[in-house]
């Protein structure tokens, strides 16, 4: 069951992200990647991490996605497409497949080790996921989450700089 | 007790500073000129002080350290005073004239441009002098020699418009550098020399107690002594590196006056005289220090003997008689070269301001009458004696004192050296023959310089032959003093022959008796060969004057009759022995084919071309690499997917 | 079962297709989406080994990812707009100024 729900869920995520590359107009690369990360929510709830997924939807699906609809929408972009939208689809195809293969090669070569931490299944149930994910970040990431909020700080900031007319 | 020491360089470094900082904006002349001789005076002051003090002290010796300079290792540098008898005296000679030609110089440099200018290199000059007199170890003498070097660089090119002075400059500056090149070898060698034996100093009064370390004739002590003698021989203008002196005439004469006649062309002499136990260790050097300086006095006076410039025969005469110094030096009459050190500071000084008042009032002359004649030439002159009565008359009795005339003061001075290039064991008949025959010829050159100048018929251009003043006060009290000097000058020395008690060379016994003493120098002979070599030389003087006199008042057409007739040597002596040419064609000439060809051949070809081929490839492996920055985004891209990929593959494979 | 090589394998190959996207498209905003398929195959990556290895970080990881990937969007974004408006189009093949 698990594993046929994984295929399905990946499959759909290929196929949505490989529409994202190639739909001429942008809006629709724009829904296609919204599936994408729809599927990959579904992934992370079948990973035990529903906070993860909750998060995926609400700031990528949501918020992140809307600005992009936002600014697709703002300069008009889905009308204007050009005749000749793709360049270097031969080098750059063949540079992913390589990519792809080695990628492939190293999974495949390597074995996955480190395993038995002290968060199984069991901790995450009886714990709850949102409060494993809040005591680590509160405790020992401490100092990068206040950077990170600095760092959105920032970005707003150069946001709006960029996007004042006149400075 | 002696602490005082240091106000004596320090009064003139405060002049020379306030004057070369504030002079363009003090304008005033006088405050100006009298700052800077107000400060010589006071550091006069300051040595006649000390000078006294030691007189009635019975240690003849004193250092006085005002600080530590350097500490490296076991050498110990301070910046150090020496007060014995012989800096006691330099002292006093570089005080004391300076002071006058100081004087002097309100008046004669007034009006120049660079008034304030003049005045703040001759003060830092008379620090820099006294700095060398005084320092009591090597360095800070060098300190000194440097300084005076450099001063008497600035003030030949004073008139630095005219090429000739910056040339004048450039060559009395490259000619000292050989010299302290030399200077500065032997000062190495030395201080190795007495490492090695386990005591590192350059202390002059250590150098005294150890130089016993060092083997008496040895080749060490040899060469350092010559080494030494090549510094003196750049400063006090021995052969071969005498030629800077004469073209130094371009400077303004007071500096002729200061530094190339009284003080500074002497440092070398007092060099010698401080370094005297070394010396006297090393008969070879002796030897060649007398014989250079005998062939200095006499080749100088036969230049001097056809030179129409008032300057150049002084100049010349300059030579001659540092030569005379070294001479003494080089026969061990180390007392008698400091006094005729002395005596000749006086009259040379005398002399050169005496001709500095002359082309004063003919510079006038002929600024009144709108004239461009050369004001130095003696040929336009004659005459002057009832135009400058005072002029004339220290003028003339300094030119008796020159000539060893009995009675003033260079004849006791001159004889003793004569009387010890004969008598000493380190010197040979030869010698005194040689240092006879320059005598006379000094005695014919510098009154023929008399007789040109203030007797015969006035041969100055008739617009401007009324109007030749005598010198203002300023320039004629110094000549007065001097003057005086030159005559009684020679009476602290009066020699023990005739019924004096040498109270000069007394006084210089601290200094310079162990060195005799050790080494067994001293003027033998009977009092009958001294009286008779005294009495040749005064004769020889004497016919000297009377050639000049036969020729240039009685028969004054016998001079061109006889240049006609020994049109040659005339010649050859008239344009300096061609000297000048030869060091051009063996040493200048080679210089500049040498520089040309580094220009040309090295410079312009590989260091250029290095330079140039570095510039070429960098700006080739530019423009080749300029297209990998194509501003596109995706060749970025690429770029940065291939970079994985590589690291990817490497890790996979590798 | 499912095991952390199905993850990484998926998160592989969505890698590769963004990378594909990055390198062939011409519209920037188009650009812009293919890397954050990028950036989420590889918060997969993070999960599925922090799932593996037992451990809290790997989540925490994604978080600050995310984090990045939002501020990305605010700035990228706005660089767009301020490029649209200067050039009337945002074919990257038509900002190429940054060069020599």
């Amino acid at each position: 069951m698990g594993i046929l729900l994984f295929y399905l869920t990946a499959f759909v995520a290929v196929i949505a992200a490989f529409f994202v590359t190639k739909c001429r107009n942008p809006v629709n690369s724009a829904l296609c990647l919204v599936t994408n990360f729809l599927c990959l929510a579904v992934l992370y709830v079948m990973l035990e991490a529903p906070f993860m997924a909750a998060i995926q939807i609400m700031v990528y699906a949501g918020a992140i996605m809307v600005l992009i609809i936002f600014v697709i929408m703002l300069l008009n972009l889905g009308t204007s497409v050009k005749g000749n939208y793709v360049h270097g689809l031969a080098g750059g195809g063949v540079l992913a497949v390589l990519m792809l293969f080695l990628t492939n090669r190293f999974v495949a070569n390597g074995q996955a080790t480190g395993t038995g931490g002290e968060i199984t299944s069991e901790v995450i149930k009886s714990v709850g996921h949102t409060e494993l994910i809040g005591r680590a970040m509160f405790t020992d990431f401490l100092l990068p989450f206040e950077i990170a909020s600095i760092l959105l700080l920032v970005a707003i900031i150069g946001a709006v700089v960029l996007s004042k007319r006149k400075i | 007790m002696y602490s005082n020491l240091w106000l004596i360089p320090f009064f003139p470094l405060v002049g020379s500073i306030i004057n070369g900082l504030l002079g363009k904006k003090i304008k005033n002349e006088k405050v100006i000129g009298g700052l800077a001789t107000l400060m010589m005076f006071c550091s006069f002051l300051v040595a006649c002080q000390n000078f006294f003090r030691l007189m009635g002290d019975s240690v003849k010796t004193h250092q006085v350290v005002i600080g530590s300079w350097m500490s490296v290792g076991n050498l110990q540098i301070d910046w150090g005073f020496l007060l014995d008898p012989l800096s006691a005296v330099m002292i006093m000679i570089v005080t004391g004239v300076g002071t006058l030609i100081h004087l002097y110089s309100i008046g004669y440099m007034h009006g120049e441009v660079g008034f304030y200018r003049f005045f703040s290199y001759l003060n830092l000059f008379a620090c820099a002098m006294l700095m060398l007199v005084l320092g009591n170890n090597a360095l800070v003498m060098f300190i000194g020699w440097e300084g005076v070097g450099l001063c008497s660089y600035l003030l030949i090119g004073y008139y630095f418009e005219k090429k000739s002075a910056g040339d004048a400059a450039k060559k009395a500056f490259v000619v000292n550098r050989v010299g302290d090149f030399g200077f500065l070898c032997g000062l190495f060698t030395l201080f190795w020399a007495l490492g090695s034996k386990g005591v590192w100093t350059v202390n002059f009064v250590e150098i005294t107690e150890n130089a016993h370390l060092l083997q008496t004739g040895g080749l060490l002590v040899t060469v350092v002594t010559l080494c030494f003698f090549l510094g003196a021989c750049g400063k006090s203008a021995q052969i071969p590196l005498y030629t800077w002196l004469p073209d130094a005439m371009e400077g303004p004469t007071p500096v002729s006056a200061l530094i190339h006649a009284a003080t500074m062309v002497t440092a070398g002499v007092y060099m010698i005289g401080r370094m005297n136990i070394l010396f006297a260790m090393a008969p070879t050097t002796m030897m060649t220090v007398a014989i250079v300086g005998a062939a200095t006095a006499f080749f100088a006076a036969t230049i001097g003997l056809a030179q129409n410039d008032i300057k150049r025969v002084l100049a010349y005469s300059t030579v001659s008689q540092l030569g005379y110094m070294f001479l003494a030096m080089g026969v061990g009459a180390f007392s008698a070269g400091i006094f005729h050190l002395m005596t000749h500071a006086f009259f040379k000084a005398c002399l050169f301001l005496g001709s500095g008042s002359v082309i004063h009032g003919m510079h006038h002359a002929y600024h009144h009458a709108h004239l461009h004649d050369d004001p130095q030439d003696m040929r336009n002159m004659g005459g002057l004696r009832k135009k400058m009565p005072i002029t004339f008359i220290t003028f003339l009795v300094s030119t008796i004192a020159i000539s060893g005339i009995p009675l003033f003061s260079g004849f006791f001075s001159k004889d003793e050296i004569l009387w010890w290039s004969f008598g000493s064991n380190r010197g040979h008949w030869l010698l005194w023959i040689i240092g006879a025959v320059a005598a006379g010829m000094t005695a014919f050159y510098m009154f023929r310089l008399v007789f040109m100048t203030f007797f015969g018929e006035q041969k100055t251009d008739a617009r401007a032959k009324d109007h030749i003043p005598e010198s203002p006060l300023t320039i004629t009290i110094p000549l007065m003093i001097l003057g005086l000097l030159a005559v009684i000058g020679g009476y602290i020395g009066i020699p023990a022959i005739l019924g004096g008690s040498n109270r000069f060379e007394h006084w210089l016994e601290p200094v310079f008796g162990e060195a005799l003493e050790m080494h067994h120098i001293a003027a033998h002979g009977a009092h009958a060969t001294e009286y008779a070599l005294m009495g040749i030389s005064v004769a020889i003087a004497i016919i000297g004057i009377f050639v000049a006199w036969t020729m240039y008042i009685k028969n004054p057409e016998l001079p061109a009759k006889f240049t006609a007739k020994f049109a040659g040597a005339y010649r050859l002596i008239f344009n300096k022995w061609f000297i000048d040419e030869l060091y051009d064609f063996l040493f200048v000439n080679p210089c500049k084919r040498i520089g040309t060809f580094l220009w040309r051949g090295f410079d312009v070809k590989v260091v250029d071309g290095v330079v140039n081929g570095v510039a070429w490839v960098t700006k080739g492996i530019g423009a080749g690499l300029r297209y990998t920055q194509s501003g596109y985004l995706h060749n970025y891209a690429v770029a940065m997917v291939v970079g994985v990929v590589v690291i990817v593959g490497y890790y996979v494979f590798g | 079962m499912i095991s952390v090589h199905h993850y990484l394998l998926l998160s592989a190959i969505l890698f590769s297709i963004g990378t594909l996207g990055v390198l062939t498209r011409r519209n920037a905003i188009v650009i812009f989406m293919c890397i954050e398929v990028m950036l989420n195959s590889v918060n997969l990556t993070f999960i599925a080994l922090s799932k593996h290895v037992g451990n809290m970080d790997g989540q925490v990881f994604v978080f600050f990812v995310m984090t990045v990937a939002a501020a990305e969007a605010a700035v990228g974004l706005a660089l767009m707009i301020a490029f649209f408006k200067n050039k009337e189009s945002i074919d990257v093949d038509d900002f190429n100024m940054l060069k020599w």
